[in-house]
């Protein structure tokens, strides 16, 4: 069908007997409670794939480092904690703007949640910044993957950290970049005015997946940066 | 004879029969169906794709067993021959079992059983088949741009230093992944949120529970699988170190990685036949299902306990004796459910009123070649045992039973049950039985000759082999021969079928559940009213079904 | 109806942003704790405690961020059946792993290895005397060779 929202110009008939035509109704579903039901049940299936595709990474880094505890160690001192604790602040705050754009939707706030949507895209923006330097830094010093490592002092095996470091920060990131395009849709319909008290399930829903991103990088904080 | 139960036609005021989905004059053309979003079309698609898989696979098989006809290289060499059974395995995995009951049986027939209109996520069930699509095209690139010769498990440490087009195949198994995911998630919010009104959990049909607790395995287990594919790729582009030895990493772990998710993906392709199963002995039995929670609940206990025994396929590959008996012991508990389930469709059959109806053939075809598969399996369990049998023609034979003999034959059940219904007509009864006889017999010949030669020593993914095994070899290729017969017979049949103007009676089995209550084929909404839910999907004692008109 | 669209929307969302304000506190709060936690060495159990920690945080962001409290109780047991079958794959690994014999050579004779450290796994094993290889690399390096292992 054409368009996100609005059914297809065949699919109207047969809700007569409902007596209303909500446009964001879909064909298949009865009511509008059905449709945002179902559409938060799949985003939470999502999440949990996510999870799980995020928890394979965890569990390999935990294995190896658990096999190399002095080689993760040593290289873990080479990330830049203030930064990481920078960026921790960052999307956590943009974990709260998101909550509040929600809310505000849910509210019929209009202008509450444009600021709020700007908020949280500034915020992810400084979340990308702080990663190049960290990123532009690593690369600098030859603190890569695999068979890219090529740091002079570097200890043994330290090179399995930093396959995880880049896979894990860059996975999260792809996830960050991936998150901006939603919110910037969701920022164009909400200017637009496509959002109310009747109807936010977009806004729900990618709210929903800007948390997990927030909830991920809440573990691989302590886990690369403060524990190594 | 069983049409003779169809209900009748209620000839109320607009029964001027709608056109069905097929020829809906609003959606005409190559276009409408590339883009379309009704489940029964998309599932049609998933169906002429996973054929052509299927027949794809199956032309791999029978190369191989013209090739082990005689003991010594006949017309592959060492290096053809492992990148032809890695062809084998990987496109009727990925390309055929996973996706063909869920994706192509379930598309079609899930929302119908429910009395809903579509599934609950329209869009995201066409990007499943397109990304399915663009998997397949990954691999069959992969295929012609240098193969791949590590079978379809990519064991590190050979799948890490071998040549060949393994990085690219990876990658498109990791698509193929999400194509699934997507699948399974739309199955589980359809569940949950699309019954009819009045349609309660426990009045689902069994093949919604078994489909049910795929897509749950689906989600879960796929992402695993997901990440594991990229670490594979990215040791052999970067290596990073996590399943190279030489690297500091650890083979075994891709073993545990990869039978985290491949485990449970058996029971992705073993659920939805048993779900069809289910769903065809009623009817042909003319039988209320005996033990229906049973069958329900045993569906759910097998798509969790298959999480937790995914290290018996890692017996012998170096991981822990306490591990190896641990799984050993979880693995002995997936036969409790399976078996519950085998005891019940039996208990429906007993004293029933048995018509042997084509699906039916195929139904009782599964019960007694599924079982074999199943026992055998249990020997394999057992930790002794199959140091003595592991990698031999024995586990060959045993998972082909499961996945030919149980998830295949299953699916060709469910293609014959519900082809009326997606077709609206009826194929050559006669022949579809010969078919189906032929299929019984010619598998059979072909895997009880490597169970024999299993147990006496063959060892599996050779191109030759010492004389002493010849006489079953034969007996396996010609079984082969025979099968191919009756699968070309049983696709003949139904190709035939189309051909004909539309014939088939809305519930030409006299089945219960609520698919057979619109008409044949169903119309492009499925049905004229949303229907509600008026006696049980097994209820053969209700009044005759009426359709709401 | 429109008014539908609020699954959990049966009571009044006016004040809602004081809650959601308190939680970010808790949780900027949090972070100050695993940050000034991490300055300490509590040996292994650096990990529980940093896990522990972002566990909370965790928490509170599914509970109040994610709106779990108030939701339908499916959407709570997906993401918690999700980290139930990612504690089997690290459980059983952990099994696994946690057991495992050395592999080494049956007529091995140099000193208990430990973790034959990879590298060394390239260089042959004298076959008559199970010595290391003659160059001297025994196979632990001090980095190398975890006590985690036994």
């Amino acid at each position: 069908m054409s368009s996100h929202t609005l059914p297809a110009p065949g699919d109207t008939h047969g809700h007569d007997a409902h007596g209303h035509h909500d446009p964001n109704l879909q064909h298949h579903f009865v009511e509008m409670a059905q449709q945002f039901d179902t559409a938060k049940l799949g985003m939470w299936l999502f999440l949990a794939t996510e999870i799980l595709m995020f928890g394979g990474l965890f569990v390999g880094f935990g294995l190896q480092q658990a096999k190399f505890p002095e080689a993760f160690k040593a290289a873990h001192h080479h990330l830049d904690r203030n930064m990481g604790a920078l960026n921790t602040v960052v999307l956590l705050i943009s974990s709260f703007t998101m909550v509040l754009a929600v809310w505000a939707a849910q509210t019929g706030r209009r202008k509450v949640l444009i600021t709020n949507l700007i908020l949280t895209l500034a915020c992810a923006g400084t979340f990308l910044v702080v990663k190049y330097f960290e990123y532009s830094h690593k690369i600098h010093d030859g603190l890569l993957p695999g068979k890219f490592f090529h740091y002079a002092q570097g200890q043994p095996n330290e090179y399995i950290f930093f396959s995880f470091y880049f896979m894990m920060t860059g996975l999260h990131g792809s996830h960050v970049v991936l998150g901006m395009g939603a919110i910037t849709w969701l920022l164009i319909r909400a200017i637009k005015g496509d959002f109310g008290p009747g109807y936010y399930t977009p806004v729900d829903l990618v709210g929903l997946f800007w948390h997990l991103v927030d909830l991920i990088w809440i573990y691989l904080f302590p886990l690369l940066y403060l524990i190594g | 004879m069983a049409t003779t139960s169809t209900p009748v036609t209620h000839h109320g005021g607009q029964h001027a029969p709608h056109a069905s989905y097929l020829e809906d004059p609003q959606y005409r053309g190559l276009m409408s169906w590339l883009t379309t979003v009704d489940h029964k079309r998309i599932g049609l698609m998933y169906l002429w794709s996973v054929l052509t898989a299927f027949l794809l696979g199956g032309l791999f098989a029978l190369a191989l067993r013209l090739e082990l006809l005689t003991p010594k290289e006949d017309f592959m060499t060492a290096e053809t021959y492992n990148k032809v059974f890695t062809l084998h395995g990987a496109v009727m995995v990925f390309l055929f079992i996973i996706p063909a009951i869920p994706a192509a049986l379930g598309n079609f027939v899930l929302p119908l059983m429910l009395g809903a209109k579509d599934v609950a996520f329209p869009r995201l069930n066409l990007a499943s088949y397109y990304v399915y699509m663009t998997g397949a095209i990954m691999a069959l690139t992969a295929i012609l741009t240098g193969g791949i010769d590590t079978g379809w498990t990519f064991y590190t440490p050979y799948s890490t230093t071998t040549g060949g087009a393994v990085t690219l195949m990876t990658f498109s198994v990791f698509v193929l992944g999400f194509s699934s995911i997507f699948t399974g998630i739309n199955f589980v919010a359809t569940v949950h949120k699309l019954r009819a009104p009045g349609m309660g959990w426990f009045d689902l049909p069994l093949f919604v529970w078994g489909t049910y607790a795929t897509a749950i395995i689906q989600v879960l287990a796929t992402p695993v699988l997901a990440i594991t594919l990229l670490l594979l790729a990215f040791e052999r582009m970067f290596q990073i170190g996590i399943f190279d030895a030489k690297l500091g990493g650890d083979p075994v772990l891709f073993q545990h990685f990869f039978w985290f998710y491949s485990h449970p993906a058996v029971y992705i392709m073993i659920l939805p036949g048993m779900a069809i199963i289910s769903e065809i002995i009623p009817p042909f039995s003319k039988k209320h299902i005996f033990g229906y929670r049973a069958i329900a609940f045993s569906s759910v206990a097998i798509a969790l306990i298959s999480f937790i025994v995914w290290g018996h396929h890692m017996f012998t590959s170096g991981q822990s004796q306490l591990a190896a008996v641990i799984f050993s012991f979880l693995t002995f508990l997936v036969a409790i459910p399976s078996g519950i389930k085998v005891f019940n469709w039996v208990a429906t059959m007993y004293r029933g009123s048995i018509s042997l109806d084509t699906p039916m053939l195929y139904a009782i075809s599964f019960l007694l070649l599924f079982t074999i598969g199943g026992l055998t399996g249990i020997f394999l369990g057992a930790l002794s045992v199959d140091i003595h049998l592991h990698d031999t023609y024995f586990i060959v034979a045993h998972f082909h039973y499961v996945m030919m003999g149980g998830t295949v034959i299953a699916f060709l059940a469910g293609v014959h049950y519900w082809w009326p219904k997606m077709f609206g007509r009826m194929y050559n009864e006669t022949w579809a039985r010969i078919g189906c006889i032929l299929v019984f017999f010619g598998f059979n010949i072909t895997f009880l000759n490597q169970f024999a030669m299993g147990a006496k020593g063959m060892p599996r993914r050779y191109y030759s082999y010492l004389d002493q095994f010849q006489g079953n070899h034969i007996g396996s290729t010609v079984g082969s021969w025979v099968l191919a017969l009756g699968l070309f017979i049983a696709a003949g049949v139904l190709l035939a079928s189309l051909r004909k103007k539309y014939d088939a009676p809305d519930n030409p089995w006299g089945a219960r559940t609520m698919e057979w209550e619109t008409q044949s084929p169903p119309i492009t909404h499925n049905f004229p009213n949303n229907p509600v839910m008026q006696h049980g999907p097994y209820d053969f004692d209700a009044p005759a079904v009426r359709r709401e008109s | 109806m429109t008014s539908g669209a609020h699954a959990a929307g049966h009571y009044d969302h006016a004040n809602d942003w004081k809650l959601y304000l308190g939680i970010l506190i808790a949780l900027l709060i949090l972070t100050v704790v695993t940050v000034s936690a991490a300055s300490f060495d509590f040996g292994s159990a650096n990990v529980i405690i940093a896990v522990l920690i972002a566990t909370c945080k965790a928490t509170l962001v599914a509970l109040f961020f994610m709106h779990l409290r108030h939701d339908s109780a499916v959407n709570a047991i997906i993401f918690l059946s999700s980290l139930l079958f990612l504690s089997f794959l690290l459980i059983l690994c952990l099994i696994d792993i946690g057991s495992r014999i050395e592999p080494k050579p049956a007529n091995w004779k140099g000193p208990s290895p430990g973790v034959i450290y990879p590298a060394d796994l390239d260089k042959p094993v004298a076959p008559a005397t199970g010595a290391a290889p003659a160059s001297g690399t025994t196979p632990a390096t001090p980095a190398a060779a975890p006590a985690a292992k036994h």
